[in-house]
């Protein structure tokens, strides 16, 4: 349990305790007090108002007072702006806000733009207890502390027995009413002028001292504050005098339990180098010890008149560094004052204007990027040196276009996206300020981004570099699968990755090997993009990249060497947890035609068997089939493209512009650990390929198998005779014929649309085919009665899963599928080095007929299962090892 | 229900594990979002994980018995973005309601369940309100630092809908978490004052804050401490702190909080740092190894996990809880 213990908060802690020291609560950013900021809020000028707040707080302000209660300005509107403005300065925002208003509504404005618990300045009984409860109760719910005023019905309380009165009166309500915290509760109980002349203001000091004392000892929690200046009001032009008055004031004001004030910390003398003299005049009016006391201070105030003030100075010693320093510091400390003097320094001492800023302003850049890589600085405080950075740039802009170079030579323009599926945009969009600042254009496509758009934007506005940002992890995919789209449209410019679950590492393993028309970069953080792009446009690039090109080599290296096991099974333990069916009481049905045998479909039976949805997902028109034709936003163009595309392939049906031809082969097979043994169907003991399955490695949780597709046949051991297909469909076989008419009439979209419809067709053919295999070749369901959504929702029985793909990701395995079934002879469809499948039109895969069997994919396999492939497809291990490069853990 | 305030003083709570690492594993596909509610929605879905407590009920109530079953007290309901302004991004402001309170109900349900057959280990439903997607106190706009992309008036209807359906839902607690803007979750604090001051009712709130950076800070700059003071105007059931870091790294503050707070102290870290390919891969046992100096230290009253955990973390780290004594607190002056 603490005592009178009051809690605020900025971005770090403030504690008001009976251990802590007095509180200085700065009182310039205050329109009623300060005439200068007065006008700087009614000019708008906030960046002088801003350093108004920073200048306090340097000069030792714990708490800063904000009032806006002008007539002249919307109070409301300057103090939402204010305290949003400081909310972005972390060396103001470090302490708490203490909201000054005599206005409910800019109070409750003030009170919804401060993350950290302040102080409400103030409310009070006069207007009654009901709203005084009301109030209370809603400063509570913002949690923030209160001021109250010795202020009831009747008015001011201007004596010692007022004061403890509504003071006592106030307490009572705010505990027993409103539920608020006693130790939130702040007491002002009226500072009121001294040696004003008048007899009744002989004891304003004295009684507020003495209230002072009775509110600590008999209104537990409480607290006491008050604005200091006031009691000094009548010697305004005698800063001296003021300054010894303030510290003699706070001096016994302290003593009785004042324990925060406003105070100009730079117009308080210490109270131990008060004149003797000044002080004893000073204390003979606060504290009424004399009739006389006024006149005699006002004589004695005569003669220190000089006012050599000395006033507190905030520490410039920096400025004595040299402009390097000078700019590094304010880049640092975000300090704009001085940036546009030092900049011109600078400017002067180097040939170009555009060195000032490759040289001293990026220097001070890096450092700003240094701390806050090692956590010294945090991102607010980043945003202020770009801001810092953006003037300096701003300030040489002139001067360079001037000068006969003209023009940035690094200045260039960079696209921005958040990757498709991911929503976070914060980074993204400090990284393009801090370009901006840089004189760089930015072209921000926003956030969802598909990769589709990047491209085509980055090509229609010849970009020089994409940048590319994702905060969830899915996002690291499809980052890598911009950058294979970026060589596929053969877009030689670089590339940047950023966000917060991107890496050095994932960039250099799993980016850069995709990418090799130009340079990738993982950018740590916002701070260093200025100095990637600038290395990247600049005309050290060769070097740049030549330096990152070995680092991520070596990274790549060491990603090898250190990669972690822990999750992962070893292939034994892998095979031990495998997927187990109850082979006896499984119904395995014999194909009713085994063999190898040939189809052919016309393009008018294919049709109905179309997926439509990713047709329209290819034009970037989103959402489902047939929604989609009635969507709200894309529908219009949905029903014109889908009218083309029918156009198109009533055209392809009657003038038979595409072939379809596929081959299916269905035969007897079992299976041995991962491998599945597939014999010729007349024969059943004789072998005629074997399929080497790749087992999921990583390790699952509890019950949850480790799979191969073997898992799926019956195994040698348990005698149950077990079968397995495969296929190969193309629709493409044509196309090309059609497609070069196309692109010599400058076609494009029929070029585009002819290729959608193929690899369309191709997938139906695919879909047409199982369910021909499902229901007769191999027969064994017999009547499905499923319709088209059913088959695009896989809910039919058994899988057709394609070499390359997530079950089996080995493409290696494709070979001996096409030899198995003659496949090229009988489809014409080839595979190509890389071992894709030409035309592209071209769908192959396997059949597993089991009920149990289902779709996985394999994901991550250590190099154990790799030494075990390559063994049994007698491979070398190397190249086993590049064909599963992107599944090696 | 029993009284979990009374609960949190005799035995360390545990609070389940991440939704969204379980729903990954089913590999759900932009159908599954959508099923029998938004099938004609014109925009994709997939990764809106708070729909399938709609969409795919039987999965997420699999998730919920998966944690309860591997020990949890406490299981936070499918509803992280379940407000107007997160659902924005989806256009789906109008399934806010649904959203909080099949979510709840649906844990509700499982909770009930588990709590008859052990009533000596109830089971208690935590609404979760997540952060949203805006920050109130800095700008997304580093050019124009006084603007702001989201009021305070505007969280706190949202958060007041959400919160609304989530009692409607039958939760047994709040849980404002992930807090990596103060000021967001003092709008969802002053939405739930107000919502039971108007309904005369009062449960238990969490507030859990997330330490972003390596000086220790809140993504809005704020230290732990100065965190903590700016929510404990509430009457709150614990502050902690969940995400961003792993358990080691998290101690420091936690420390932080453990001298400081009147209330519970709660943590619920990550599965370590994601590694560089964005996977949390610490093993339960080597989570539950540095939990246990938490726990040794007396740190803390609730302990669950965060991103990349699962019930096998969970099931590590419950078992590890029983052998330990709560940390003490709350002899503060309302008491």
């Amino acid at each position: 349990m603490t005592k009178s213990t009051l809690k605020l908060s900025g971005l770090e802690p403030l504690i008001v305790s009976p251990e802590s020291n007095f509180i200085n609560i700065g009182e310039r950013t205050n329109v009623t007090g300060s005439r200068k900021f007065l006008r700087l809020i009614k000019e708008e000028l906030f960046d002088e108002a801003i350093s108004v707040a920073r200048d306090q707080v340097e000069g030792g302000a714990q708490i800063i007072d904000v009032n806006m209660d002008e007539g002249m300005i919307d109070g409301k509107e300057a103090m939402v702006k204010f305290l949003n403005l400081i909310a972005a300065e972390p060396d103001i925002a470090r302490v708490p806000v203490m909201i000054d208003s005599s206005k409910w509504e800019i109070i409750e404005a003030g009170l919804q733009c401060i993350q950290g618990k302040g102080i409400v300045n103030s409310i009070s009984l006069k207007e009654g207890p009901d709203r005084f409860i009301d109030r209370a109760k809603t400063i509570r719910r913002y949690g923030a502390a209160v001021v109250i005023m010795a202020f009831d019905e009747q008015g001011q309380a201007d004596n010692y027995e007022r004061r403890i009165e509504i003071c006592e009166r106030s307490y009572r309500l705010l505990v027993d009413s409103a539920g608020f915290n006693p130790n939130d509760i702040i007491f002002d109980p009226n500072i009121f002028p001294v040696a004003t002349g008048m007899e009744e203001h002989q004891n304003n000091a004295l009684d507020f001292f003495n209230a002072t004392k009775w509110i600590r000892q008999n209104l537990p929690g409480a607290h006491v504050s008050g604005g200091v200046s006031n009691v000094s009001f009548s010697f305004r032009g005698n800063n001296i005098v003021r300054e010894a008055m303030h510290a003699s004031f706070l001096y016994h004001a302290i003593g009785c339990g004042m324990d925060l004030g406003i105070v100009n910390p730079s117009m308080l003398e210490v109270y131990d180098d008060i004149d003797k003299e000044l002080l004893e005049h000073v204390e003979d009016v606060l504290l009424n010890r004399r009739s006389d006391s006024t006149e005699r201070l006002l004589d004695f105030a005569q003669s220190v008149k000089g006012d050599v003030g000395k006033k507190r100075q905030i520490d410039l010693s920096w400025r004595e560094g040299s402009v390097q320093e000078r700019l590094t510091y304010s880049l640092v400390k975000g300090v704009t004052e001085y940036i546009e003097e030092d900049t011109e320094a600078c400017r002067l001492q180097f040939n170009q204007p555009i060195e000032v800023i490759e040289g001293p302003l990026m220097a001070g850049m890096n450092v700003v990027g240094d701390l806050f890589g090692s956590g010294k600085m945090f991102l607010p405080q980043v945003v202020k040196s770009a801001r810092v950075m953006k003037k300096a740039v701003a300030y040489l802009l002139p001067f360079i276009e001037a000068s006969k170079g003209g023009g940035l030579s690094s200045s260039g323009k960079v696209l921005m996206a958040t990757v498709k599926g991911d929503v976070h945009d914060i980074g993204k969009n400090i990284v393009g300020v801090v370009l901006g600042c840089n004189n760089y254009e930015i072209i921000d496509l926003g956030v969802m981004v598909p990769p589709e758009k990047i491209i085509e934007e980055a090509i229609a506005q010849n970009v020089d570099i994409i940048g590319l940002s994702g905060l969830i992890t899915p996002s690291l995919e499809e980052m890598v699968t911009v950058a294979k789209e970026m060589e596929r449209a053969n877009l030689s410019i670089p590339l940047m990755i950023g966000g917060a679950t991107t890496s050095r590492v994932h960039t250099a393993v799993k980016i850069e090997e995709h990418f090799k028309l130009d340079q990738t970069v993982h950018v740590l953080d916002a701070s260093r993009s200025v100095t990637v792009v600038e290395s990247l446009l600049g005309s050290k690039k060769v070097d740049f990249v030549n330096n990152l090109k070995s680092e991520y080599a070596k990274v790549r290296e060491n990603h090898t060497k250190n990669r972690r096991k822990k999750a992962m099974l070893t292939i034994e333990q892998a095979r031990a947890n495998k997927f187990q069916i109850n082979w006896t009481g499984t119904d395995i049905t014999e194909p009713n035609q085994l063999g190898v045998q040939t189809i052919e479909v016309s393009t008018k039976e294919l049709i109905p068997y179309i997926d439509w949805t990713p047709f329209f997902r290819t034009w970037d028109l989103h959402g489902r089939y047939p929604a989609i034709l009635k969507d709200e936003v894309v529908g219009d163009e949905a029903v014109k493209l889908f009218d083309s595309a029918k156009k198109m392939l009533k055209l392809i049906d009657e003038e038979a512009w595409l072939e379809h031809k596929g081959v299916v082969g269905l035969f007897p097979a079992s299976s041995e650990g991962d491998d599945i043994y597939i014999f010729k169907p007349e024969n059943p003991s004789e072998q005629l390929h074997v399929q080497h399955t790749i087992r999921q490695q990583s390790k699952k949780a509890a019950g949850i198998p480790n799979l191969a597709l073997s898992d799926f046949i019956a195994p040698v051991d348990s005698g149950i005779q077990d079968y397995i297909g495969g296929f190969v469909v193309t629709s493409g076989l044509g196309i090309e014929d059609r497609i070069a008419i196309y692109e010599a009439d400058h076609d494009d979209y029929n070029s585009i649309l002819l290729k959608a419809l193929a690899d369309r067709l191709a997938e139906a053919f695919a879909e047409y085919l199982h369910e021909k295999v499902r229901t007769t070749i191999w027969g064994y369901v017999g009547d499905e009665n499923l319709q088209n959504e059913d088959l695009i929702s896989e809910s039919y029985m058994g899988i057709r899963p394609a070499p390359g793909y997530p079950a089996c990701p080995d493409h290696t395995e494709k070979p001996g599928l096409f030899e198995l079934l003659d496949a090229t002879r009988l489809t014409g469809v080839s595979l190509t080095e890389s071992l894709a499948m030409q035309p592209a039109a071209s769908v192959s895969g396997w059949y597993f007929g089991n009920s149990e069997s289902k779709y996985f994919g394999v994901g991550k396999i250590d190099i154990d299962q790799v030494v075990s492939l390559a063994d049994r497809k007698g491979f070398s291990l190397e190249k086993m090892n590049r064909w599963l490069s992107s599944n090696l853990h | 229900m029993k009284d979990i305030k009374s609960i949190l003083k005799k035995r360390i709570l545990v609070l389940d594990g991440a939704m969204g690492t379980m729903i990954q594993r089913h590999k759900l596909e932009e159908e599954d979002f959508r099923l029998g509610w938004f099938e004609d929605h014109n925009s994709p879905l997939k990764g809106n994980n708070d729909l399938l407590s709609l969409t795919r009920p039987e999965i997420i109530k699999e998730i919920h018995a998966a944690y309860f079953t591997a020990g949890a007290d406490i299981a936070e309901t499918n509803t992280f973005s379940g407000t107007t302004i997160a659902q924005a991004d989806y256009g789906l402001e109008k399934a806010v309601y649904d959203i909080n309170y099949e979510s709840a109900k649906i844990a509700r349900e499982v909770a009930d369940e588990f709590t008859s057959k052990e009533p000596e280990k109830p089971r208690f439903v935590a609404g979760s309100m997540g952060p949203t997607n805006r920050t109130a106190s800095i700008s997304p706009d580093v050019n124009d630092p006084g603007f702001r992309a989201i009021t305070f008036e505007a969280l706190k209807v949202a958060y007041k809908e959400q919160a609304g359906a989530l009692i409607d839902g039958g939760v047994d607690l709040l849980l404002v978490e992930t807090v990596f803007d103060t000021l967001n979750a003092k709008a969802a604090l002053f939405a739930i004052d107000e919502l039971f001051d108007e309904r005369g009712i009062s449960l238990p709130i969490m507030v859990s804050g997330t330490i972003t950076d390596q000086s220790g800070r809140t993504l809005t700059g704020q230290t732990t401490e100065a965190f903590l003071i700016s929510v404990e105007h509430m009457d709150l059931l614990s502050v902690g702190l969940n995400c961003a870091l792993g358990a080691s790294m998290m101690r420091p503050y936690l420390k932080v909080l453990n001298q400081n707070c009147s209330y519970g102290v709660s943590a619920h870290p990550n599965a370590g740092l994601p590694n560089e390919f964005g996977e949390y891969d610490e093993t339960p046992e080597l989570m539950a190894e540095q939990i246990r100096e938490f726990l040794e230290e007396g740190l803390v009253n609730i302990i669950g996990g965060c991103c990349g955990t699962s019930p096998d973390h969970i099931q590590a780290i419950a078992k590890l809880a029983s052998n330990y004594s709560p940390r003490t607190f709350g002899i503060h002056e309302n008491d």
